[in-house]
C-alpha cells in the first residue's frame, strides 16, 4: 500500500503541466454549467468538480496505445488523455461534427479506435470490457499496454463492478481501477452504499494491488496514480486507487445537492483540489499569481471562442439520418411503414 | 454422420484454425469442453484461444465487447441461454448500442443452448430470441439444422456486428446429417423447408422439426403444407413468407417461446399488415404455453407445441 509523498512526488515540470489541464477542464465545466443555465445544452450536465486532480493524474500516466474508459466526472482525465475543448463541446451542443454525431451526449463521447472508449450509464459496465480490450492485447502480444477505467463509491456497489474486478484479476490483467471517493452516489451517503470499514479492503478481497490517496492533493495523486499505472505496466497485475475527495456540485446542473453535510464540505476532504494546486505552486514558486491568472484567461478564451464557434455549426438532420443500427447495412430488419 | 453439435464443434474448431483473431470465452469451455460438450478437444489444440471464465455472465460479455472493440472475433458461450439474463445489460447496452454511438462495430458472437428439453425445467429450458430481437443493433439466429448449424456459425463470426445465435439444445445429439455442407443461404434468408399449397407453417429452431412432422401427417387427409425455416429470426425474412402465403393463402406460426409479442407476433403482424389481402383465414399463431417451462416431462411435453398440437391447429386453421 503506497502514501502520498512529496520526495517522490512530480517535477514542477509534470506539476504545472496537469495543474493546466485541471484549470482547462474547470474552465470548461464552468462553461457546460453556464451554458445549461442558458438553456442550450439539452440533457443532463455532470460536472467533475473537485474530481480534477485524481482524474488528470489517470490521463497524465497513460500513454498512446494504452486504454481510458472515463465516467461521468472525469473531464479532467479525458482532456489529460487527448480529448478536447471542441469535441467536448460539440458533444455537449450535439454538433453534427462531434465524435458522437447528436447519437449520443455529454459524458457518454468516446474515440475507441483511439483507446478512448465511450461510457455507458450502467455502472461498472466498463471495468469489464478494459479488461477483455485487454486480454485481446495480451493474445496479440502486445506488452506494455495499461487500461484504465474510473468510478465512483456508489459503482462499488454493483454487480457488473464485482464481476469485472474479479475477471481482471483472475486474467492478471494490467488495469488500473481507479475509485473516487466522492462521499455521494447522487444523494446517497457512504453510510447507505457499503458496510466494509474501508473501501481499500476490497481490495485484498479481490486479489489486487490497493492503493490510497488524497484526492485533494495534485502532487499525491500524480504520484500514486503513476506508481500505480507503471505497476500495472511492469506486470504487477491490476491495481485499486482510492481516492478520497468531496463532489464539490450538486449531482448534475439540475441538482443543488441541498443533502450534503456541510461538516464534510468544511473538513479537509472538501477541499477544492484546484485551489490547493494553485497554492501549492506559489507556495514553491513554481509560477507567479500573475502567471497562473494569465493560463486561466487563455484558458477561458479558448473556450468562449470554441463554443462560439460550435454552436453556429450543424446539427444532425432527422431526414438525413440512416436510422441503421447495425454496420452490416445488408442484414437491416425491414419494418413498413404505416 | 455428424450431430448438429459435432458440427457447432467442427464449425469453431475451423474458425480457430483459420482465424487467429477467433477466441472461445465461457464458463467450462475449456478442457472439460463446455456443459454439452460442443467446446470439446478445442481447448488441448487452442489453450491460448479456449478460456475459462469465472461464474460471471455480465462479465463475460463486456470481456468479448472489449476484445472485439480490440480487432477480435469472440465466440461466448452462454452455459444455458437462459443465464445470458445475468449479461443482459452488456449485451442490449453494450454491444448492441457500440455501432450506433460510436461508429466501431462489435463483431462478437453469442451462443445461447436454448429450447426445452425433458425435466431441464424453469430455468434451463428458456428460448430467449424475441427478447433480444426486440433491441436495435443485434443479429439473431436460430439454426435448425446440422447444416446451418455449422455455417450460420461460421457465418455469424463473419458478420461485423453482435450476434445472438440461438443453438437447440434438443437437437445436439438427435439431429444428423451424412456431411457438412460446403454452401448456405446467407443470413437473413428463410428456407422453404417443404414446398406445400395448403397452408405456410411458418417455424425456427426446434420448431421447424414438429411443424415438418405436422405436415408429413397431414399428408394423410389430403393436405400439402408449406414449411418455411426462418433460419435468422432478426432480420426477419418478411419476403420469402410473403411469398408462400401468396401461394398458400393461410399462415400458421410455430415459436416454442411465450406468446406475448415475440416472433410469431412478429410474423402474424407483418403478413396482416404487407400481405392482408393473400389471406383466406385470419392468421394463427402457436406459443408455448404462458408459464414458466415445467420440469415434469408430462408438463413439459404439454407447454411446448408439439407435433400433434401443430396438426390440431393446422387442421382448424384449413377448416377457417
Amino acid at each position: 500500500m503506497s502514501s502520498a509523498s512529496r520526495s517522490s512526488g512530480p517535477t514542477r515540470t509534470e506539476y504545472l503541466k496537469a495543474f493546466r489541464v485541471m484549470l482547462l477542464a474547470r474552465t470548461l465545466e464552468e462553461k457546460l454549467a453556464s451554458l445549461y443555465r442558458a438553456g442550450l445544452i439539452t440533457g443532463g450536465v455532470f460536472l467533475g468538480r473537485g474530481q480534477e486532480a485524481l482524474s488528470t493524474s489517470v490521463g497524465f500516466h497513460l500513454h498512446k496505445g494504452d486504454i481510458f474508459a472515463p465516467l461521468i466526472r472525469d473531464q479532467a482525465g479525458r482532456m489529460a488523455f487527448g480529448d478536447t475543448v471542441l469535441d467536448t463541446l460539440r458533444t455537449y451542443l450535439g454538433s453534427q461534427l462531434g465524435s458522437m454525431r447528436g447519437r449520443d451526449g455529454n459524458i457518454h463521447r468516446g474515440r475507441p479506435r483511439e483507446g478512448y472508449y465511450a461510457m455507458i450509464s450502467h455502472l461498472g459496465a466498463m471495468i469489464p470490457v478494459v479488461a477483455g480490450a485487454l486480454m485481446a492485447r495480451r493474445m496479440r502480444g502486445e506488452t506494455g499496454v495499461v487500461g484504465a477505467t474510473c468510478i465512483g463509491d456508489g459503482g462499488t456497489s454493483t454487480g457488473a463492478f464485482h464481476e469485472g474486478l474479479n475477471v481482471a484479476a483472475v486474467e492478471k490483467l494490467p488495469l488500473v481501477l481507479v475509485i473516487a471517493n466522492n462521499q455521494y452516489a447522487y444523494s446517497t451517503p457512504n453510510t447507505r452504499q457499503f458496510a466494509c470499514a474501508d473501501l481499500l479492503d476490497k481490495a485484498a478481497g479481490y486479489g489486487v494491488a490497493g492503493h490510497r490517496v488524497d484526492g485533494t492533493d495534485l502532487g499525491a495523486c500524480l504520484s500514486v496514480v503513476g506508481g500505480a499505472i507503471k505497476a500495472a505496466r511492469e506486470g504487477g497485475g491490476p491495481q485499486m486507487i482510492i481516492g478520497d475527495l468531496l463532489r464539490l456540485v450538486g449531482h448534475a446542473e439540475h441538482d443543488p445537492g441541498k443533502y450534503m453535510d456541510e461538516k464534510l464540505k468544511a473538513a479537509p476532504v472538501g477541499r477544492d483540489c484546484l485551489q490547493v494546486a494553485e497554492e501549492f505552486i506559489l507556495e514553491e514558486t513554481w509560477a507567479t499569481a500573475d502567471e497562473i491568472a494569465a493560463w486561466r484567461t487563455e484558458a477561458k478564451e479558448e473556450v468562449d471562442e470554441t463554443a462560439m464557434k460550435v454552436r453556429r455549426e450543424p446539427t444532425p438532420d432527422p431526414n438525413e439520418e440512416e436510422w441503421c443500427a447495425i454496420s452490416e447495412t445488408r442484414l437491416q430488419d425491414n419494418f413498413a411503414d404505416a | 454422420m455428424i450431430t448438429y453439435k459435432e458440427a457447432l464443434t467442427a464449425a469453431m474448431a475451423k474458425l480457430l484454425a483459420d482465424d487467429p483473431r477467433v477466441f472461445i470465452y465461457g464458463q467450462d469451455v475449456g478442457s472439460f469442453g463446455g456443459a454439452f460438450k460442443v467446446t470439446e478437444g478445442l481447448a488441448a489444440a487452442y489453450p491460448d484461444r479456449v478460456l475459462d471464465a469465472p461464474i460471471s455472465e455480465d462479465a463475460i460479455v463486456g470481456v468479448a465487447i472489449g476484445a472485439a472493440i480490440e480487432g477480435m472475433r469472440p465466440i461466448v458461450e452462454m452455459q444455458f441461454a437462459d443465464f445470458s439474463t445475468c449479461g443482459l445489460n452488456q449485451i442490449v447496452n453494450q454491444a448492441a448500442t457500440l455501432f450506433y454511438r460510436t461508429e466501431v462495430p462489435c463483431p462478437i458472437v453469442v451462443r445461447l443452448p436454448s429450447g426445452g428439453t425433458a425435466g431441464a425445467g424453469p430455468f434451463h429450458s428458456q428460448s430467449m430470441e424475441a427478447l433480444y430481437a426486440t433491441y436495435p443493433g443485434l443479429i439473431v439466429m436460430t439454426p435448425a439444422t446440422v447444416e446451418d448449424a455449422y455455417s450460420m456459425l461460421i457465418e455469424a463470426v463473419a458478420i461485423d456486428d453482435p450476434v445472438l445465435f440461438c443453438e437447440h439444445k434438443l437437437l445436439y445429439n438427435h439431429l444428423k446429417a451424412e456431411k457438412l455442407p460446403t454452401e448456405s443461404l446467407p443470413a437473413g434468408k428463410a428456407r422453404v423447408a417443404r414446398h406445400g399449397r395448403d397452408a405456410t407453417i411458418v417455424s425456427y429452431g426446434a420448431m421447424v422439426h414438429e411443424s415438418l412432422l405436422a405436415a408429413k401427417e397431414l399428408v394423410e387427409d389430403g393436405y400439402e403444407i408449406e414449411v418455411i425455416d426462418l433460419r435468422t429470426v432478426k432480420p426477419l425474412d418478411t419476403d420469402t413468407i410473403l411469398a408462400s402465403v401468396a401461394r398458400t393463402g393461410r399462415l400458421l406460426c410455430v415459436s416454442e417461446a411465450w406468446p406475448w409479442g415475440g416472433v410469431a407476433a412478429e410474423v402474424v403482424a407483418r403478413v396482416c399488415a404487407e400481405g392482408f389481402a393473400l389471406l383466406d383465414a385470419p392468421p394463427q399463431r402457436l406459443n408455448a404455453k404462458d408459464t414458466p417451462v415445467p420440469y415434469h416431462p408430462d408438463l413439459w411435453s404439454a407447454h411446448r407445441p408439439t407435433a400433434s398440437a401443430i396438426v390440431t391447429a393446422t387442421r382448424s386453421l384449413l377448416q377457417a
